[in-house]
């Protein structure tokens, strides 16, 4: 018996040690830079928030991968002078975000983030910037209200739902040209705000609405209900791990309408998890083709082994302009003056912003998923 | 109300067929509860290592969609013994690790429910850092399929394409939904024979009655409790490959949220009475489907245990309310 607790108990203090490294560590490369060379005025850095374990991780990874390479361009061009890149996980948790922003803001070598990347956290991290006047920009938050509330540290790379919201309406009515549309969303901030505008904007049209939980994985009554409203078309209002089984229990069930989701479900998960049942799925996303910036498309593929994914030109962008600032010799302070007046070209559009923090070039684009891949079907005009 | 009464059949057969996982993995805490009177909280996740077990098996067989009648029996078999082997191999070295030590110490009972809460986070977050593991015994290149993204869903492919076999009020029944509730019942049949007639099963119900006696009259309970461990990790095994075959995704937490649902069926049923976990899984997941149906989907779960309180409020053993020790078995 004492042999037996002998054992057991490294047993459990090296299971411990091992969850503890696992949260710690996350399962994300290195930065670019060397790391550590520190010379006086020039080890500056910028923070990447975002989700880079958990179930979203894939989300923050591709928006990784492209800081990754901004940082690359600019040490290449900056041996002498390296900006390393410092990971802020959220796993995509707003309850996360506000600890994690504090640990950024204390850190005095951090001059501008990138992210944070889900709305939610956003929501939960952006005053906390925006007290420190730390400059955020995000690649990939889409909630509309986020700059509504003047934070002036506030910036987006992208679209926001009301530009998206009423393009993926519009891609429901001109070209699905569906007569009935049932909209379900996940409850999460990005989720519940999108489903809504497209709630609106379609109008009689919506035949039913639902409401999921995050992390549910039987969807039994929400099927149902999609079935027996007859609905041609479904709507979904969040993200991937919760996409890929509802169209997968819809599929079994016989339902043999589209399923139309928004930016959060652009990963290759979705297609992973929900397999065949993955086809077909219309995705919009205020994101770029890889195909419109050849030069980038190569650079990430050569490194990465793959073509840009959602928000990596996003990420490249948003970080390609804090270290323009470094560059200029911009700190903390002086960022938020060299970011509002930015206005260049970007790999995914013209980077300027307007008084609120939005994109002032912003553009819509289709994607469907065919042969258990994810391609672009145009910019919905 | 109109607009249940209009889809009944489709909420109660779907219903019915998440409540007999849940049914399948209300037993293993039933079970356990019935010999020792503990909460074995990591039984969660005994199930969720049973999900993961017939997921890789399937990988490895090249398990696909549309796939012959033979191939297909031989998949589902394989998940079927790959599952239980898994699930009934976590819940016997959990025994054995997590509570027999405290059992010979005689700790009180709310120091094995803190290991069995420990165990519980330590099993999850194991599956969750497989790729780490893997990496470190050097197999992560030939194990890549099964180990990356060990934070995010993992997805099975259809082997089992859903077809209706009949219809009934407007709801096409599919050979899933007929092989998930009718192979639930048969297993428990089974396990209640099993209980009732066999030598195990007499052991096991002398334990559970008064284990000094049963000792006394020769029945070695280490033995007893191991065996009783080892039958509901089995069982949690059947609901991971059921569990599989209707939903097909699962992830290293997907047993968190399913044992608490599993373990409110237990309590529901009559926690220790192995036909109470049977009409306590079925009940809670009609109730889930019914109330998503009255007040919308994101209310399933208040719904469902607002209906836990409410039985309870009546009938405070649950609702058959015998134990394992009593003649019912």
């Amino acid at each position: 018996m004492r042999s037996t607790l002998k054992f057991a108990v490294p047993l459990a203090v090296a299971a411990l040690a091992l969850g503890a490294c696992g949260t710690k560590g996350g399962e994300t490369p290195a930065p670019g830079g060397t790391g550590g060379a520190a010379q006086a005025a020039c080890d500056l850095k910028i923070g990447m928030f975002g989700a880079l374990t958990g179930p979203n991780a894939n989300l923050g990874i591709y928006i990784q991968n492209g800081v990754n390479l901004a940082l690359d361009d600019y040490n290449k061009k900056h041996p002498n002078c390296k900006v390393t890149l410092e990971n802020y996980d959220s796993q995509g948790l707003p309850d996360q975000a506000p600890a994690l922003a504090k640990k950024a803001i204390d850190d005095k070598k951090v001059v501008g983030i990138v992210g944070p990347a889900f709305s939610g956290e956003s929501k939960a991290a952006d005053p906390a910037f925006n007290e420190a006047g730390l400059v955020t920009i995000t690649p990939s938050a889409t909630a509309t209200k986020l700059s509504t509330n003047g934070w002036k540290t506030f910036f987006r790379a992208l679209g926001n739902d009301d530009t998206q919201g009423p393009a993926a309406a519009k891609y429901i009515k001109e070209t699905v040209k569906s007569t009935k549309t049932f909209v379900i969303d996940d409850a999460s901030e990005y989720g519940k705000g999108l489903a809504d505008i497209v709630r609106k904007d379609l109008g009689a049209q919506v035949v039913g609405n639902d409401t999921i939980q995050q992390k549910q994985t039987d969807f039994s009554a929400s099927v149902t209900k999609v079935v027996s409203s007859g609905a041609d078309t479904l709507f979904f209002g969040g993200y991937s791990p919760e996409a890929a089984p509802l169209i997968k229990q819809l599929r079994d069930a016989g339902w043999k309408g589209t399923f139309v989701v928004a930016d959060g479900v652009k990963d290759q998960s979705y297609i992973d998890n929900a397999k065949d049942a993955a086809e077909g799925t219309i995705i919009t996303c205020p994101c770029v083709p890889p195909d419109v910036a050849p030069d980038f498309q190569a650079a990430y593929k050569a490194k990465y082994n793959e073509d840009p994914n959602t928000y990596s030109g996003e990420g490249y962008d948003s970080a390609t302009i804090l270290l323009e600032g470094i560059a200029a010799g911009k700190d903390r302070e002086s960022m938020l003056d060299f970011v509002k007046s930015y206005d260049k070209k970007g790999v995914t559009k013209q980077l300027k912003f307007d008084d609120k923090g939005e994109s002032a070039d912003i553009k819509v684009f289709a994607y469907k998923v065919e042969g258990g891949k994810i391609v672009g079907i145009g910019e919905i005009k | 109300m109109q607009y249940l009464l209009d889809n009944f059949f489709s909420f109660t057969i779907t219903g019915l067929t998440i409540g007999a996982v849940y049914a399948l993995v209300a037993l293993g805490y039933t079970l356990v509860y019935g010999v020792l009177r503990l909460i074995n909280f990591a039984h969660s996740e005994v199930f969720m290592f049973g999900t993961f077990a017939a997921l890789w098996v399937v990988m490895l067989l090249g398990g696909k969609g549309g796939g012959s009648v033979g191939q297909v029996i031989f998949w589902v078999a394989m998940m079927f013994v790959a599952a239980m082997a898994m699930s009934g191999l976590i819940a016997v070295l959990l025994e054995r690790v997590a509570y027999r030590p405290l059992r010979k110490r005689n700790a009180p009972p709310l120091i094995a429910l803190i290991s069995a809460i420990g165990a519980s986070f330590v099993l999850a977050e194991l599956m969750g850092l497989r790729s780490r593991v893997a990496s470190w015994v050097g197999l992560d290149d030939n194990l890549r399929d099964y180990v990356r993204n060990s934070r995010n869903n993992a997805g099975m492919p259809t082997i089992i394409q859903p077809q209706p076999i009949f219809t009934i009020g407007g709801y096409h029944v599919t050979n899933v939904d007929i092989l998930v509730i009718v192979g639930a019942i048969a297993i428990m049949v089974v396990l209640d024979q099993f209980v009732k007639r066999s030598r195990l099963g007499r052991g096991i119900r002398a334990v559970a009655m008064d284990p000094e006696s049963a000792a006394l009259m020769g029945v070695n309970r280490d033995r007893v409790i191991q065996v009783t461990f080892l039958v509901g990790g089995v069982m949690a095994g059947a609901a991971a490959v059921f569990y599989m075959l209707k939903i097909g995704i699962t992830r290293y937490d997907a047993g968190f949220i399913l044992g608490v649902k599993a373990f409110t069926a237990a309590v529901l049923g009559g926690i220790g009475n192995l036909r109470g976990a049977l009409l306590g899984g079925f009940v809670l997941g009609l109730a889930e489907n019914y109330g998503s149906a009255l007040v919308g989907t994101q209310w399933k779960d208040v719904v469902a245990f607002v209906l836990l309180v409410l039985i309870l409020l009546f009938r405070p053993t649950g609702l058959l309310g015998e134990s394992l020790g009593k003649a019912r078995a």
